[in-house]
């Protein structure tokens, strides 16, 4: 069983029964996370590199330790972004990753595009862990899968993103990969923060988060970096807060049924309250985990590409 | 030394011409142009099923010499315009140093001297095209500067504008903006729209460009000056300008080839030789933009060739180099596209390539006619060709209309009588 594509960069071309697919493997994944031996050999000898030209702690771990699970040889390598100025140094990182024989190369950058720039130019597949405001595949299927599990289905359900939409991979993928899947999602937040025409890509557009927040199954709640307010997209920490922050008492309206998720790193007290993230309806710290089965899902499909491959000869 | 153009269809109504001539060079001049003209010893040219145009006149590209001679140098870009089909190209001051001063001008003359194509530099309009203090401007008149401006690097402040107008019209020098309000651009890649959205790219959005145009009308109109809009790209800035013409406002535009054919749709894989300034903007701009098109309403075509090494244009799209390599495709995209399709033909194609950019930069531009400059080109409208970059003679080799099958071609070049150029049969020749 393997993907039918040497690269995994965005949900946007992605069919419905490959989402599927991922999400079946995970839960194998899952299951092999709760053994006391946490470990199988599916990758062994298989190399994985991560490649972070970017800051992260978290998706970077994840990685990480998705790939141990699986016994693949791995390997990270963090450079910042601003110290490259040119492509030409991720192309010629990306032929040494290489010749050094790496099987799947995860690259987290901040230009849009980076990954599918890596894609054309090396073998190996390349896994995008987040490429500036376009695409963060992974972040999506783990918020996805989080929703399957607690909600038992996808289809049919409303999933409200709120937050920073124009500067969020998480918000784009998120919302193909959930149309697909047949839900009904929105988006709300400060208009400055709403990309243009995003409505064409089949959401809802809120401005006003306690309409939005009628009948909701699902909220999903975005980081606001603080940089945001500095370059004058909206006035003060303290009107994102009362205007856009989830508070008890928007929980309370919600409802028992509905479930709370954030991508993290969380703004403990701005985007949300500290009881919100702690309630009994957020699954916050289970996202962390479902995004390592997510990850081992990945790295097993695209790698086993190569395995089914030797299979045949 | 006679050469004898025979059989062509020749198209300059402006000079009453319609249909087959003979066109008889003798030196740098147009020394008979008649229905059958004998042959006395003059190397013949069988031009039987092609078209004859006056060369084409470029008033917008970046040779980028000084400064950048590893994108572009004068000879090499002359070559590409020779190639496209041009007797002339006025070039951009962006250079390093910017053409600020009479040193750089008389450099990018001598440079010229020897090249395929006459070359007219454009002057900025301030001193390092910063913006904020004017260039000599009366000095730069006097060196042979027909027009200014500060493409690249627009003129934000407005007092500065309406200061360079001003001063510019005692020499008679109309203004070229390119027109980006940078606090609205910012850093932006590509057109704001639904797909800078899915891209998850940052936008520019047509008001940058709107903005600047309707206050450099609004100056304009306050000094009098001939304003000459470069790269026009939007709807609005498009409603703007035929505004302030029924006003009787003196401003004039430009279109490249590119915004009449590709929308922001074409970034699509992340190709970095769709990235450009003004952005490809929407299919309802292009479609706007090709109706003014239609409609004879489109000043001047221009093709803001802006050529870029394989290094620049190599990698993510934020850090790629904005700008299209355009001289070489120009002529063939247009003929293809607009021409073939009667949705011109080819006295517009020479009214917007050819007259009103002679006038606007205040050359010589007689057309087709005895006695006349012999700038003329050989057109083989049966050609059919795929656009292969390789083989520009440009160093740009950033285009986004590589591997496009077109029909029609430019074969024979022709600049002050001395053939410049020769593509029968493919050869791809520069002469001279």
């Amino acid at each position: 069983m393997s993907l039918k594509r040497k690269d995994f960069l965005g949900l946007y071309n992605v069919s419905k029964e490959e989402i599927n697919q991922i999400l079946d493997t995970a839960i194998a994944m899952k299951d092999i996370l709760t053994r006391t031996v946490k470990k199988v050999p599916t990758l062994r000898g298989k190399t994985v590199i991560n490649l972070f030209y970017e800051p992260s702690t978290r998706t970077k771990f994840s990685f990480n330790l998705a790939a141990k699970r699986l016994s693949a040889d791995v390997m990270s390598i963090s450079k910042s972004s601003s110290s490259i100025a040119k492509g030409e140094s991720l192309l010629d990182t990306a032929k040494t990753m290489e010749v050094m024989g790496a099987d799947v190369v995860v690259i987290r950058h901040s230009a849009p595009g980076a990954a599918k720039f890596l894609a054309e130019n090396i073998s190996a597949s390349v896994l995008n862990a987040g490429d500036g405001a376009h695409a963060h595949p992974t972040q999506a299927l783990l918020d996805i899968y989080s929703i399957k599990e607690k909600l038992g289905q996808v289809a049919g359900l409303k999933v409200l993103i709120v937050g920073d939409i124009a500067h969020s991979r998480v918000a784009r993928s998120n919302i193909w990969g959930l149309n697909k899947l047949g839900a009904e999602v929105a988006v709300a937040g400060p208009q400055t923060l709403i990309p243009r025409e995003i409505e064409k890509m089949g959401v809802k557009v809120y401005s006003d988060l306690d309409q939005a927040l009628e009948n909701v199954d699902v909220v999903n709640i975005l980081r606001i970096q603080m940089e945001r307010q500095e370059s004058g997209l909206f006035p003060s920490i303290r009107e994102y807060r009362e205007i856009y922050g989830m508070n008890a008492e928007r929980l309370e309206r919600i409802g028992k049924k509905a479930m709370i998720m954030h991508p993290g790193p969380m703004n403990r007290g701005i985007e949300i309250e500290s009881s919100v993230a702690d309630s009994s309806q957020s699954v916050i710290t289970e996202q962390v985990k479902n995004g390592v089965a997510i990850r081992m899902a990945l790295l097993y499909l695209l790698a086993g590409r190569e395995i089914d491959n030797e299979n045949l000869n | 030394m006679k050469t004898l153009i025979k059989n062509g269809k020749v198209y300059d109504s402006k000079n009453g011409l319609n249909g087959k001539y003979d066109i008889l060079i003798e030196g740098n001049k147009i020394f008979e142009i008649n229905k059958e003209i004998k042959n006395q010893g003059s190397k013949v040219i069988d031009a039987e099923g092609k078209i004859i145009i006056p060369a084409l006149i470029d008033m917008h590209t970046h040779l980028r010499e000084p400064g950048f001679e590893e994108k572009e140098t004068v000879k090499t870009g002359c070559e590409a315009a020779a190639a496209g089909g041009f007797s002339a190209v006025a070039a951009m001051p962006n250079t390093k140093p910017i053409a600020d001063n009479p040193a750089v001008v008389e450099h990018l003359k001598l440079k010229s001297e020897k090249a395929a194509v006459r070359v007219y530099p454009i002057g900025s309009i301030t001193q390092d095209s910063k913006g904020e203090v004017l260039s000599e401007i009366g000095t730069l008149a006097k060196t042979g500067v027909k027009v200014l401006s500060d493409d690249g690097n627009p003129v934000m402040n407005s007092e500065i504008m309406r200061r360079a107008m001003e001063y510019a019209s005692a020499f008679d020098l109309p203004i070229i903006d390119h027109c980006e309000d940078k606090n609205l651009s910012q850093d932006g890649v590509m057109h704001e729209g639904y797909y800078s959205t899915i891209f998850g790219l940052k936008g520019i959005p047509a008001a940058a460009e709107d903005i600047m145009v309707a206050r450099d009308i609004v100056l304009a109109e306050m000094t009098g000056i001939h304003l000459h809009i470069a790269h026009l790209s939007t709807e609005g800035s498009l409603n703007l300008v035929k505004d302030a013409k029924d006003r009787g406002v003196n401003v004039t535009f430009e279109v490249t080839p590119h915004h009449l054919l590709l929308t922001d749709k074409e970034v699509g894989d992340y190709n970095p030789d769709t990235k450009v300034h003004p952005p490809l903007r929407s299919e309802r701009d292009k479609n706007i933009l090709v109706e003014a098109l239609k409609a004879g309403e489109i000043d001047v075509l221009a093709t803001d060739h802006a050529p870029h090494t394989f290094e620049d244009k190599l990698g993510e799209f934020d850090y790629a180099a904005f700008g299209i390599s355009g001289l070489e495709t120009a002529l063939s995209l247009l003929y293809h596209n607009f021409i073939k399709a009667e949705i011109i033909d080819w006295d517009d194609l020479l009214r917007m390539y050819y007259y009103n950019p002679g006038e606007i930069l205040n050359i010589e531009s007689e057309g087709l006619k005895q006695g006349a400059r012999a700038d003329l080109l050989i057109f083989n409208p049966d050609r059919e060709w795929t656009v292969e970059k390789n083989k520009f003679k440009s160093k740009g080799k950033n285009t986004p209309f590589a591997g496009q099958k077109l029909s029609g071609k430019n074969e024979l070049t022709f600049v002050g009588g001395k053939l410049v150029y020769d593509d029968r049969g493919g050869k791809n020749e520069i002469l001279y």
